[in-house]
């Protein structure tokens, strides 16, 4: 394929076991990979190959299994963190971005963030970069405020603006919406954060995975996201760290593997990025997100955001023809992710889904652990239909008549 | 079944429509409950007359039309019964007044979130306490 060719969603397809079975007897339809994509052949080869040919612990067993698991395993950090632009003892293997956030929110929290702090959120964070704040807040003695925002789901930055002027310790902040798709312009609010003086993390779950991400441009002090998002297995994702800044925190978690020595009444820590992955690793997934970074690189990060683009401006295009429907956030496809939510009417996004889900089609409804933002639209859910490469118009087209059929039912 | 057999004319109507929709002046029992997955609210007053029987019943709440009208139906069901018989409702009964759809198990906790915040009200009244058995570490 040459770099300009778009992405040819037939052969996508192939790649994907689960997309060749039916749902209640239909196509299966899958538009909810904001919540969790699927996974490749080649990543589930990944997977198996790992434990039928060389499993075994890694850094410590010097055997030819543990050789082996060792580099794959540590091949996979520098995949990893050159995919965002990063070194590769930069860069923590975690559960995913909760686990990340957790860890900055205790390792690095706990010792920055004193009495009388202010830190900031905004209104469009997923619960994952509120609620391990409003913990550190309530431990610490501090608070965290809320950025709005402006009336089509874009960041208020005059509100931005003067939170900053208190002088924030942190600013924790989305690089993409899961709700209405927005995408903030990180390296810009970065700069401005790291001008008032405030570390800053930026929560990139929903834009690795769907855009060339170069954290190094971008800016922050930490950067997390999540592997099964972007066809990786589930409980392996990454905390990436301004060079340096892992050095100054204290360990998150604390036991085998994250030390240097261990005496009866105190230890030393091991290197960085190790003093930040206690116990056994979670190898085989670390190894399954190195497969999906390198089926990722191989279609190329500017070619799945084109995808997706042209896919959300088609999908604008055939909503706006279903009366009683409303599309939340930008309205303007090119500040937005491949993510739509919506309302239609007065059926309630679950009852919608369930009729949805009778066609095989996978969509999201709910407050997609966003309930702040769900206070800000006011409404109690939303549906959600999420985009990735194995998606296309005929995808479109079921979704849009699956809508018309509730329609229908409902008498709308 | 198919969801045109879930999304009846008749659960519509109470969807739409919600009968007992709304609070009571006054009140012997108050309860409320969330379906933190979806979201789905339902809050319910009782009213006590002569013998312990249920004299009124309101409920207010937010939700799919599955959770609301399934809530609107119970408290019709519940008026005039004694409060006793709260405790031999069982889920049968609620799926049976929603036409027996075939749900699944997501859904079957939006029917079941009014009888929930019943039981819950009911038993709290009597001393006692109701343990969800659609409560996953239950089952």
């Amino acid at each position: 394929m040459l770099e300009s060719e778009a992405i040819n969603v037939e052969r996508m397809r192939a790649d994907f076991p689960i997309l060749t079975r039916k749902v209640h007897g239909k196509r299966l339809v899958y538009l909810d990979n904001a919540a969790t994509t699927q996974k490749p052949q080649a990543v589930i080869d990944a997977l198996v190959r790992f434990y039928s040919t060389y499993n075994s612990n890694v850094h410590r067993s010097v055997h030819t299994l543990g050789e082996e698991a060792t580099a794959a395993y540590e091949d996979s950090r520098k995949k990893t963190a050159e995919f965002v632009g990063a070194k590769p003892r930069d860069l923590v293997f975690v559960r995913g971005t909760t686990e990340a956030i957790n860890l900055v929110g205790s390792a690095w929290g706990e010792k920055k963030v004193k009495k009388g702090d202010v830190m900031v959120a905004t209104k469009m964070e997923h619960h994952s970069n509120i609620v391990p704040w409003q913990q550190l807040a309530r431990r610490n003695g501090a608070s965290l405020k809320y950025v709005g925002l402006d009336p089509d789901g874009t960041l208020d930055l005059a509100g931005f603006e003067s939170l900053l002027r208190e002088a924030p310790r942190l600013v924790a902040l989305t690089h993409c919406s899961n709700v209405l798709g927005t995408v903030n312009d990180v390296a810009k609010l970065c700069s401005m954060a790291r001008k008032a003086g405030a570390t800053t993390l930026i929560d990139g779950a929903q834009s690795v995975p769907h855009m060339p991400v170069d954290v190094g441009a971008i800016g922050p002090d930490f950067y997390a996201f999540s592997g099964h998002k972007m066809l990786g297995p589930t409980g392996i994702g990454a905390l990436v760290a301004r060079k340096g800044i892992l050095e100054e925190m204290d360990p998150f978690q604390t036991g085998g593997e994250m030390i240097r020595d261990v005496f009866d009444d105190h230890s030393t820590w091991n290197d960085v990025p190790y003093k930040f992955e206690a116990g056994t690793v979670n190898i085989a997934d670390a190894i399954g997100l190195g497969a999906a970074v390198d089926y990722l690189e191989a279609i190329g990060m500017e070619r799945v955001r084109d995808h997706e683009l042209r896919l959300l401006d088609y999908a604008f295009k055939e909503l706006a023809s279903v009366r009683g429907l409303k599309i939340y956030g930008p309205t303007e496809t090119r500040s937005r992710a491949g993510v739509i939510s919506f309302n239609y009417a007065d059926v309630h996004p679950h009852d919608l889904a369930t009729i949805l889900d009778e066609e095989g089609i996978a969509i999201r409804s709910g407050h997609h652990c966003a309930q702040p933002l769900m206070r800000w639209l006011d409404v109690p859910a939303t549906s959600r239909a999420s985009f990735y490469i194995y998606n296309a118009q005929d995808d479109v087209d079921a979704l849009k008549a699956g809508i018309v059929k509730a329609g229908g039912l409902f008498k709308v | 079944m198919s969801s045109a057999d879930i999304y009846r004319e008749i659960i519509l109507d109470y969807y739409r429509h919600p009968r007992n929709f709304g609070k009571l002046e006054r009140f012997d029992i108050a309860s409320r409950d969330t379906n933190p997955l979806c979201g789905d609210e339902i809050e319910m007053q009782v009213k006590l007359g002569d013998g312990m029987k249920i004299e009124d019943v309101k409920f207010t709440g937010k939700g799919c039309a599955i959770s609301q009208a399934a809530a609107s139906m119970l408290t019709e069901l519940a008026k005039g019964k004694p409060l006793e018989w709260v405790r031999s409702l069982a889920k049968e009964d609620v799926f049976k007044m929603l036409g027996n759809p075939d749900l699944g198990p997501s859904r079957v906790k939006c029917a079941l979130l009014g009888m929930k915040v019943l039981k819950t009200g009911a038993y709290g009244y009597l001393g006692a306490h109701y343990d969800d058995p659609e409560e996953p570490g239950l089952r």
